[in-house]
Parts: structure tokens; C-alpha cells; sequence
């Protein structure tokens, strides 16, 4: 997976023999999650070139839903990632197929991606198609007779071009289906019920739609600016057939002080609508033919502010490596939801469905080594 | 529907784009291009950071696609 976007910058060449060891956490809305990633990539040859990559997110969490659906104070699990993938160059074209394996106790998924990438136009342009088919099967802890298949395939098309001796801009296209189990099995919906005298409300199975489409385009642009620093943009579209619609405007400016070090910010807006079938609180009982309550499906915006600081070392060389780099990235992301309640505030039965909206902030920590060989 | 819309248009601009190539020469000469070689105009100058911020959105986040990492999974209780 990560050898398509290594590739999507220059078809013709393959890319630098690199190491990168990274450590990573995230926490926010009482969910923890860290582990390494390690990412190799060598050349074989002149035309050929091999990456593999390993992940880990260790997860523990009290999450609102864990607290509130299920319960529980919280719960632990781990989640293992592999790939291994190939590069073929030939010409200004280049091949590329990568296989990726995904374990955790309740979620098994495995991705084969394929691409190729084509510079032309005297390399001012580069073209990228993909397709990817994964197949993941959903389980549940403590439910030994769940293993529900899904079905995933995306198709890709993108033109990076240069369009001054400064400027460039990229466009992407991707269009995903999925078939199957998408319903996470340890949420649930809720509805009206008078019969609860307490809350006024209880508790149900979410039923999702079995298949959904989706596109996503994205037009980016980066430019160089006098003083040896670049401005980046992108706007993503997204829409699918469950009825959301998003939006992401990304803006970043790095700045290198001198040869060693560099400043790289970034903000990120998005907003999404609710799915047609997504419910706060149903009426009644199995009131839709779907219904769903899962805060990703909810309306809501997110807010990230991300500063990343580059340390480059080593580059008049060092046995055998060309020059490296230490890295440290931080981001702080708002979430403010506006059709999902925090049902850990409990109101009498009779003013059921007007708790406060959900909010939640989150630290992501990034802290990688890099190694060009 | 959205897609059926889209990937015509996105053929259409290729071939559009194609179609120019004969016509057109490239205007931004090889020696032109110190600038666009440097590394910060990298669209993914570190791989392994941003395939991880990807899926750090996308476990929290409904839209999907176009921006480069893919994985499986799901992490997001």
C-alpha cells in the first residue's frame, strides 16, 4: 500500500533505498492506541525494487461506546499489519503489487493492490491507475458462531502534472465497493421506550446495508516559494451511496531553517453528513429497514492543527548510509459532533434525546527515524 | 452515481490531456526544474508517517479514498 503512493511521484525512477522505524500514539476520547511501524525498502537491480512494511496498534480503550453500550471499564487488543510488495520499472512506466495482511482477535483482513504508474510528456506529467481487492472477515469476542465475510475492491486514477518550474498539481479519483458485514458488531442503536421508566429508552442490533459505493476526488497543488519553502493544498470530495457526503480542505507550509532542520504545519478541516439510515434515537423499535448509531456515520466536523519537526543528519554519509533523519510529528484533532449524544449524561425518561452533543480531542504523537542507503 | 459520473469525466480529461501532448511542447525544461526536485515538494516526503495519519482518519471518519494509504482493519472502538 505504501509502494503506490512512494511510486505515484516519479513512474520512471524507482525510489531511494530507505529505512524508517516509527513509534506512534494516539489518544483521545478514552481510547489509547501505540506501536511501531517499520518500513524497508530495497532495490534489486536497476529495475526492481522490494518493501515490506510492519505494524502494530495496541489498543485500550473506554471509549463512549465501550462505556456506554457495553458496559465495560475497558478493553484491550492488538492489531498486527504486514506487507510486502514489488516494484517493477521498465521505460518511464513502473509496476507495482503489493499483498497486505491484517490480524486482530476479532478482524481478519487481507488487500492485494496493484498499479502502474507512467511518466510522459518529457516527465512534466505522471499518470497512476490502481485496483485493489480485499476480502476481511468480521468476528466478535465472546460470539464464536460470527465470522461474517466483506468484500472490499477500489479503483484508482490519477494525473500528477507540472505546470511551472514551481508548481504542481495532482488529481485523484477513487471509487471503492464494499459487499458484506460493515456494521461494527459491539455498537447498537437506540429507541423510545415507555417501558423504561429510568432512561426511556433501550437498547438494539444496528442493521447496515450489505453493499456500498463510494467516490472520493481530490485535486492537490504544491508550490515553491522564493525563500526555499513550499505551500501545499488539497480539496477532497467524498460521496457514497449510504447517503454521506464530505468534504476535506487541507492546507500545510514547510520551511527548512538550514540544512538540518525543517518545520512542516498543517491544518485540516473536515466535515461529513449523517448516513440516510444513522439514528440518535429511532422512534421505536426497528422503526427503518436500516438504522445505525455509529458516531462515523453521524454529521460531524473535525479540526486538526499538525506540526512535524525534521532533524537531517548524517549527510555527508556514514557506513554505508547516504544521509538520515529524525522526526517528530504532532497533531491535535477536535471532533464536534452534531447528531450524536453522550449518553454517559443521564437524564430523567422524559427528557430522553436532548443529553449534549459529543465532542472529543485527540493527541496523535509521531516519533520516526529515516535512512537513505 | 457519483462515480458513474466521475470516471467519464476524469477519461475525458486524460484523453483531453493526451491529445494535447501532440500538439504541445513540454514548456518546463529538465534544467528548470531544481526547485521541483527539492525534497519539501515531495508530495509524500515520509511514507510511514503518512500512510499511519491515514488510518488514523479513516478509523474515525467516513469518507475513504484518494489519498493514498490503504490498509485493512478497524481499530476504532
Amino acid at each position: 500500500m505504501l509502494l503506490l503512493c512512494c511510486l505515484a511521484a516519479r513512474a520512471g525512477v524507482l525510489p531511494e533505498d530507505r529505512a524508517d522505524v516509527l513509534y506512534h500514539d494516539y489518544e483521545g476520547g478514552g481510547v489509547s492506541v501505540s506501536g511501531p511501524s517499520v518500513l524497508v525498502l530495497k532495490k534489486i537491480g536497476q529495475n526492481v525494487a522490494l518493501t515490506g512494511n510492519y505494524y502494530v496498534d495496541t489498543i485500550s480503550s473506554a471509549s463512549i461506546d465501550v462505556q456506554v453500550i457495553s458496559g465495560a471499564s475497558r478493553y484491550s487488543e492488538k492489531r498486527t499489519e504486514k506487507t510486502g510488495g514489488i516494484d517493477y520499472q521498465h521505460g518511464n512506466s513502473t509496476l507495482s503489487m503489493s499483498y497486505t495482511s491484517s490480524v486482530e482477535n476479532d478482524y481478519k483482513s487481507d488487500t492485494a493492490n496493484f498499479g502502474i504508474s507512467m511518466d510522459m510528456f518529457d516527465n512534466m506529467t505522471t499518470i497512476t491507475m490502481g485496483y485493489v481487492r480485499g476480502r476481511d472477515t468480521v468476528g466478535q469476542t465472546g460470539n464464536p458462531e460470527l465470522a461474517a465475510p466483506l468484500d472490499r475492491q477500489n479503483y484508482r486514477l490519477g494525473i500528477s502534472q507540472v505546470l511551472t518550474s514551481n508548481l504542481v498539481m495532482e488529481l485523484n479519483y477513487e471509487g471503492t465497493t464494499s459487499e458484506g458485514m460493515m456494521n461494527n458488531p459491539y455498537r447498537k442503536v437506540r429507541y423510545l421506550d415507555s417501558t423504561d421508566t429510568v432512561r426511556g429508552y433501550s437498547l438494539g442490533n444496528e442493521k447496515y446495508p450489505n453493499t456500498r459505493t463510494s467516490s472520493a476526488v481530490a485535486l492537490g497543488t504544491r508550490y515553491y516559494l522564493p525563500w526555499h519553502a513550499a505551500l501545499s493544498g488539497e480539496y477532497r470530495f467524498f460521496a457514497d451511496t449510504w447517503g454521506i457526503d464530505a468534504h476535506t480542505l487541507q492546507l500545510g507550509y514547510t520551511h527548512p531553517f538550514d540544512d538540518h532542520w525543517t518545520l512542516e504545519t498543517t491544518w485540516r478541516y473536515y466535515t461529513q453528513s449523517s448516513a440516510d439510515f444513522y439514528s440518535d434515537l429511532l422512534p421505536f423499535e426497528d422503526s427503518q429497514t436500516f438504522y445505525g448509531r455509529d458516531k462515523e456515520l453521524a454529521s460531524f466536523s473535525s479540526n486538526s492543527l499538525g506540526l512535524k519537526l525534521t532533524y537531517d543528519f548524517f549527510k555527508e554519509g556514514w557506513h554505508g548510509i547516504d544521509h538520515a533523519s529524525m522526526n517528530l510529528a504532532v497533531n491535535k484533532i477536535w471532533f464536534d459532533y452534531r447528531d450524536f449524544r453522550d449518553l454517559r449524561v443521564v437524564l430523567p425518561a422524559a427528557e430522553v434525546g436532548h443529553e449534549p452533543l459529543y465532542s472529543f480531542s485527540a493527541d496523535v504523537v509521531q516519533f520516526f527515524v529515516s535512512a537513505w542507503f | 452515481m457519483l462515480m458513474l459520473r466521475a470516471v467519464p469525466c476524469l477519461a475525458l480529461l486524460s484523453v483531453l490531456f493526451l491529445t494535447g501532448c501532440g500538439t504541445l511542447e513540454p514548456w518546463v525544461k529538465p534544467y528548470e526544474r531544481a526547485h521541483l526536485a527539492d525534497p519539501i515538494m515531495s508530495a509524500d516526503r515520509d511514507p510511514v508517517s503518512s500512510s499511519y495519519l491515514t488510518h488514523v482518519y479513516q478509523a474515525r471518519e467516513a469518507a475513504r479514498g484518494a489519498e493514498g494509504g490503504h490498509g485493512g482493519g478497524c481499530g476504532c472502538n
